[in-house]
């Protein structure tokens, strides 16, 4: 982690649906090569959060900034942004209608990131990187959960964003293939990656996060390490979340 | 039968040519007419979706005699003697089309509509997320998704227009059911004029069904 870059300012952020009112003023700041992760209870406004920091819903009050550029600036080139911000869903969303090499192809391809040898060159490495270089042929529907998951994971890094906003990247998974989902999550860690991840996974929050946030009613509760916010949390919403979930 | 259609069999293929020539227009503007305003349905825009559902409840709260008539006889009407511009004709193969195009259109309109919306959204989301303009993953996800769903309502509104056509016989289209009014009016034997007319439509229809079959397997996705 670099403290000296910021990544990711979020300043005062607010988001409302209708009368709903489910950010009420959040503020961060998200360091290059940091990992976060986010917890909290459902509903408290995660995902919203996360969806947020690459605008695919629009906020209502506050910034975000991004390298220094404010996306919610109207003028801002979102798509251009877009392709350095990956994103991994709950539900994966693979493009149902190609094969994995295809989805991996389609986005480098069609924004003209590179050509379609280089685009293809990316994407067996990427499927390597996650152990799927047997099923660039696979369609989506033939594949288990975890290998979904990986080749979603597979996908963002083809455009070579510099973050990676998880939204509870396992949550839909059986059990046994968490694991080699959340090996592949640690290991973009190691190497650096700036990474948001909403998780219910404890055991990964300990192990590669510096960061700890806990969400509730709209606003950052708590936040610190993951020694800090686990074994001695301050709050008593925290404290009775953790007891729920640990 | 074999009499009737030995004697009157080429004119009653003929008209058949007509009727299929007439579905064909109006289904090719329909399919355009379809696309446009079902994906106006869909998009943020208020004004595109309430141009969409106007056009769409209008042209179906209204019976296709009606328009048939309405823009035969009216559009031209309307045009000489209110606007008065003149000499403005429309031929029966012109409105005709046209008339099922509308038609048609708003109902296609509504199965795209409903393609597009049954493709789960986390799939436009994954791919806003990697930096595609809405229109390019319109097009490259969405909508390949989307039209694999709506064949089989597609081909059944289709099969619905090919019948409509004989509606339009009323506008003295020369088209299948016309032309046999004018064989039953010659020969007066009904029973077997209508019922090489019914076995007619229904040769057509069986072809389309079937070539509906073997779209719907060429479209599965597997891996090849
Ligand atoms: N598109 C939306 N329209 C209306 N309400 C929404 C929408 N998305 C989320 N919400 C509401 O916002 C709240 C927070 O949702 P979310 O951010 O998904 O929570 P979390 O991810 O923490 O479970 C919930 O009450 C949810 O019902
Ligand atoms: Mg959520």
């Amino acid at each position: 982690m670099n403290p000296n870059n910021v990544k990711i300012k979020v300043e005062n952020l607010k988001k409302d649906f209708g009368r709903l009112n489910v950010l009420q003023g959040v503020s961060t700041e998200i360091y290059e090569g940091e990992v976060v992760v986010v917890i909290g209870p459902s509903g408290s406004g995660k995902s919203t959060f996360l969806r947020c920091l690459n605008r695919l819903e629009e906020v209502t009050e506050g910034r975000v900034i991004i390298d220094g550029q404010d996306i919610t600036d109207p003028k801002t080139d979102i798509n251009k942004l877009r392709e350095r911000v990956g994103m991994v869903f709950q539900h994966f969303n693979l493009f149902n209608n190609m094969n994995v090499l295809r989805n991996l192809m389609l986005a480098p391809v069609d924004l003209k990131q590179c050509g379609k040898e280089e685009a293809k060159e990316r994407a067996l490495a990427m499927l390597e990187r996650v152990g799927l270089q047997d099923k660039i042929k696979a369609f989506p529907h033939q594949l288990s959960g975890g290998q979904k998951q990986r080749v979603a994971i597979a996908r963002s890094l083809c455009m070579k964003p510099d973050i990676m906003l998880f939204d509870e990247p396992t949550s839909a998974l059986d059990p046994e293939m968490v694991g080699e989902v959340l090996d592949v999550m640690k290991e973009l860690a190691r190497e650096g990656m700036t990474m948001v991840v909403v998780t219910h996974e404890m055991g990964f929050a300990r192990e590669v996060a510096n960061r700890v946030m806990f969400i509730a009613d709209g606003v950052i509760l708590e936040e610190g390490t993951p020694e800090e916010v686990f074994d001695n949390p301050q709050n008593p919403r925290t404290r009775d979340f953790l007891n729920k979930v640990l | 039968m074999a009499q009737i259609f030995n004697k009157y069999g080429p004119i009653l293929i003929t008209a058949m040519g007509q009727t299929l020539l007439l579905a064909l227009y109006g289904l090719f503007f329909a399919c355009i007419i379809g696309l446009i305003v079902g994906i106006m349905s869909v998009v943020k825009n208020k004004f595109c979706r309430g141009f969409a559902l106007v056009f769409v409840n209008l042209i179906r709260g209204v019976p296709m005699i009606v328009l048939a008539y309405f823009i035969f006889f009216g559009i031209p009407f309307f045009c000489n003697s209110i606007l008065k511009i003149g000499g403005v004709t429309l031929t029966a193969l012109q409105a005709g089309s046209i008339c099922l195009a509308l038609n048609c259109g708003a109902y296609m309109a509504e199965i795209i509509r409903a393609g597009i919306q049954s493709v789960d959204i986390g799939q436009m989301e994954a791919a806003r997320s990697l930096g595609l303009p809405y229109w390019r993953a319109m097009q490259r996800v969405i909508l390949p998704q989307a039209i694999r769903t709506m064949i089989p309502s597609i081909i059944n509104q289709f099969i619905i227009t090919l019948k409509d056509t004989s509606i339009l016989s009323v506008i003295g289209f020369p088209e299948l059911v016309n032309t046999a009014k004018n064989v039953v009016a010659s020969t007066f034997l009904s029973f077997q004029t209508w019922g090489i007319v019914a076995i007619m439509y229904l040769i057509v229809i069986l072809l389309l069904q079937w070539a509906a079959k073997v779209l719907e397997r060429k479209l599965k996705y597997e891996s090849k």
